[in-house]
């Protein structure tokens, strides 16, 4: 969900560095730590949350900087200090069982709290628990609070059980949202609530997802401009994590369109931290989130395939806005609500089986894959049923690898480079079959 | 044999079911009869008996189901109630369950319950959906209106009419039943030799699968007959037994504490036998009296939000000081993100509070006793010694 910085040879980073987009979304990035880390310099408050069910632009009204401990997690998975945090945390009595999201954040406090920049996080003046599509959130900021002993909100997303958004529903964030979310905003923060610069945050919101949504859908491209996994969670990091709602998002997505635009034009494909990819051998859709401790050798055994990845649903886990949702000033409370309500981890099994499905056939994808992860039962359970549907319903091969978002020990780069080539061998035998079966 | 011992035996023939025959029979023994199951933690079962259905509660396979299929849903790294479950649903002994539904307690259930959907497209699968917010303008309207449409649903799919009135009859019996189970939990806080906790937990596991009043009569005798007997006190200590809520233990892990030398005096095993505290009122509407005694008068568990930093855990305390325990047991399923991800904090409020604990965690078809045996008995002798000094 971030910038990847690892070093790299002089070629590849004078390739790398014509990608405007990359470079602004660093810049972003830095400016993001920079931010909270002189908060209280700058006599700033600091409200932390979640991706799924960030309410940035409701943030945004009262001032705070948003501080968002899974983006944390997944830095530190990158930098490759996540392991350590984990560690740290199971040695103060969290279990080897749960999320590493949670304790590499328990960990990194244990350490110090320093955030990328080398500075520490200041504690939170408020945790804003935006309970979205993920059991272990709860928890999670019950512990932050044990720790920080801050005034914390609970805004309570119900889960799309039957697939569907209700009035119900709706109503019951709705009025948690008028009655406890807001004027507890206004107290921690000093500021009156002023609806119209919501309407303006929304109004932006919308101009970036109009973008956002164009340039994933350039995966229905042959070859495909973009990998809508590893290459996607660059994209999705402004508008999924502090920057939904400002011009510096609206900027990032317009030089972002702009170039995928340029390399559709020249029938390039995506570029991958070796370059751009010459040829298109597989297409895939990926469900579940990524591996981040060996992010480059992960992604470097799709390339290397000649794998792209055309569609994934881990971009939209802080907001699905492909099937025309968009933050509306118009409604400026429902909207807050509608986009919680329809994240990806909040979609019932049935839908993300929809989901899946559309995404194999619309992209034209050889096949879809599933990333297993160890630490997350919202994203895992079920897994092995949607492979199987998915499989049954577009008749189309899907293959299954395990590991985990920040933990190290459970990625196992032998095993899944092996699943990948039998994987891709069983494209390949699919398409001779088909090919054979058209030609008799 | 003795009268108490009769009832558990009974019991026991129930637990061991794995096909439900009891349930079955109830539902043949009357055309047009409905069976609706559900899982932990707790659904208002009220809803379902006012519609003249039996409300079933499915706990996962216990230690005698062999999973053939249930492995083949779920990765290594999940617990193993939902594929006992799978299990139970694949092979069939399910089959004349007309509904299902999954209570939100975790992300493994509430995906269970879209799996279902799959699976079973001709039963009534629903999730559960409870407030976190504990306002009853807020989360007291939209739960009463969550009601409303699980009353709807069932009505729907399983062809029946249920009223108002008929809501309030069913709050009284099932009133009448938690009244029963905490005088059942309080005879056996007072006299724990008299209520071996394996006996309790068989008893209280009967009404998962019984018409409830047929489990209230059972009740009321076993409580008559285990008061009458005899029975040796021995020296063990008193603990409480915590993070159970769910996937169930083996009876011989609940056997096994006891025998180590442990009475437990509480526990949180099938919360949904007793989940609301207090009566429910039968005055007025009957979905926003459930509402209301959801949001105030109902347990404390992991499942749920607690908005009160100051109250993490003290559900916990008060029971240890209630029933005079001297310790208090963290057993989890294994891959449990509810009872292992709160574990931490309520170990920080006993330690706060100067309350012994050990952990340790299970699966429901957990067969090694000895570690667990091994542990407890230290537990108990050094509450003991602790207590000498
Ligand atoms: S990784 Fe999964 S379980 Fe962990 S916080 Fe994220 S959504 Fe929740
Ligand atoms: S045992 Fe725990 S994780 Fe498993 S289904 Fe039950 S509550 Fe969820």
């Amino acid at each position: 969900m971030t910038v990847i910085t690892t070093s790299r040879s002089t070629s590849e980073q004078q390739e790398v560095s014509k990608d405007d987009s990359m470079l602004k979304q660093k810049a972003m990035m830095a400016k993001h730590f920079d931010r909270l880390t002189s908060a209280r310099e700058n006599g700033e408050k600091v409200c932390s949350t979640f991706v799924p069910g960030n309410l940035n632009e409701l943030i945004m009204c009262f001032d705070f900087a948003n501080n968002l401990p899974e983006v944390n997690a997944i830095q530190n998975g990158l930098r490759k200090k996540s392991g350590s945090y984990v560690m740290e945390a199971e040695k103060l009595g969290h279990s080897e069982d749960v999320c590493t999201y949670v304790k590499s954040d328990v960990g990194m406090m244990a350490k110090g709290n320093l955030a990328p920049n080398g500075k520490p996080f200041p504690d939170p003046d408020l945790l804003l628990l935006s309970y979205t599509g993920c059991f272990t959130f709860m928890k999670w900021f019950e512990l932050l609070r044990e720790q920080y002993k801050c005034e914390t909100i609970m805004l309570h997303t119900p889960y799309e059980g039957d697939g569907k958004i209700t009035d119900n529903m709706r109503e019951y964030m709705v009025k948690q949202l008028k009655e406890d979310v807001i004027p507890t905003l206004e107290r921690v923060s000093g500021v009156k609530f002023d609806i119209d610069r919501l309407r303006e945050n929304l109004r932006r919101s919308a101009k970036a997802e109009d973008d956002l949504v164009y340039v994933l859908q350039t995966g229905r491209n042959r070859p495909s401009p973009i990998d809508a996994y590893f290459g996607g969670i660059y994209y999705i990091g402004p508008i999924f994590g502090a920057y939904r709602g400002t011009d510096d998002a609206i900027d990032y997505y317009k030089t972002l369109r702009e170039e995928v635009d340029g390399r559709l034009a020249a029938g390039q494909g995506p570029v991958t931290p070796d370059g751009v990819m010459e040829t298109e051998k597989y297409r895939l859709v990926v469900e579940g989130p990524p591996n981040y401790t060996s992010f480059r050798d992960f992604w470097k055994m799709f390339y290397e395939e000649g794998a792209v990845v055309v569609a994934s649903s881990y971009t939209k886990v802080g907001g699905v806005y492909d099937f025309g949702f968009r933050h509306d000033p118009d409604n400026p409370l429902e909207t807050l609500a509608d986009y919680c309500l329809g994240v990806y981890t909040n979609r019932s099994l049935p839908q993300r089986v929809d989901m899946l499905v559309n995404y194999v056939n619309e992209y034209e994808a050889d096949g879809l894959l599933i990333n297993s992860i160890k630490s997350c039962n919202s994203f895992s359970a079920g897994q092995l049923l949607i492979m199987r549907e998915v499989e049954k319903r577009t008749g189309k091969p899907a293959a299954f690898v395990e590991s985990d978002l920040v933990d190290p020990r459970y990625f196992s780069a032998a095993n899944i480079k092996n699943r990948l080539e039998s994987y891709f061998q069983m494209v390949d035998q699919k398409r001779d079959g088909s090919a054979k079966g058209a030609a008799a | 044999m003795s009268q108490a011992q009769a009832i558990i035996d009974r019991c026991q023939a129930l637990y061991e079911d794995l096909n439900f025959t009891a349930a079955r029979e109830w539902k043949d023994a009357e055309p047009g009869r409905k069976v609706v199951g559900y899982l932990p933690i707790y659904v208002p079962r009220e809803i379902i008996h006012a519609g003249g259905m039996l409300p079933l509660g499915v706990v996962g396979g216990g230690d005698q189901l062999e999973v053939i299929h249930g492995d083949a849903y779920y990765q290594s790294y999940i617990c193993r109630i939902p594929r006992s479950t799978i299990e139970l649903g694949v092979s069939g002994r399910l089959d004349f369950v007309d509904g299902m539904l999954f209570p939100s307690i975790c992300d493994v259930i509430r995906n269970l319950s879209g799996m279902w959907k799959l699976m079973f497209p001709e039963v009534y699968s629903r999730y559960f959906d409870v407030p976190q917010n504990y306002d009853d303008e807020i989360g007291g309207n939209y739960y009463t209106r969550e009601l409303q449409e699980l009353r709807e649903g069932l009505e729907a799919h399983c062809g029946v009419k249920i009223t108002d009135d008929s809501l309030r009859r069913s709050i009284a019996v099932y009133n009448e039943n938690r009244k029963l189970i905490r005088a059942v939990y309080e005879f056996r806080a007072r006299q724990p030799w008299k209520a071996p906790a394996g006996d309790v937990y068989l008893l209280v596991r009967a009404g998962l699968v019984l018409p409830v009043e047929e489990h209230s009569q059972l009740m009321t005798e076993w409580l008559a007959a285990a008061e009458a007997e005899d029975k040796p006190l021995r020296d063990n200590c008193r603990v409480v037994l915590t993070g159970l809520f769910c996937e169930q233990p083996p009876l011989n892990l609940i056997k096994s504490i006891e025998l180590s030398g442990c009475y437990i005096v509480d526990d949180d095993l099938l919360l949904v036998t007793r989940w609301l505290i207090g009566d429910v009122s039968l005055d007025g509407e009957p979905l926003r009296n459930l509402a209301h005694a959801f949001l105030h008068q109902s347990e404390s568990t992991a499942a749920k939000y607690e908005p009160n930093l100051e109250e993490k855990g003290q559900h916990l305390v008060r029971s240890v000081r209630k029933y005079g325990a001297e310790g208090v047991i963290f057993a989890s399923p294994s891959f449990c993100d509810p009872a292992l991800l709160d574990r931490p904090m309520l170990q920080h409020t006993l330690a706060d509070e100067n309350i012994p604990y050990i952990a340790f965690k299970y699966a429901e078809n957990s067969g090694q006793m000895q570690p667990i045996r091994e542990q407890a008995g230290t537990f108990a002798d050094s509450i003991k010694l602790w207590s000498e000094q």
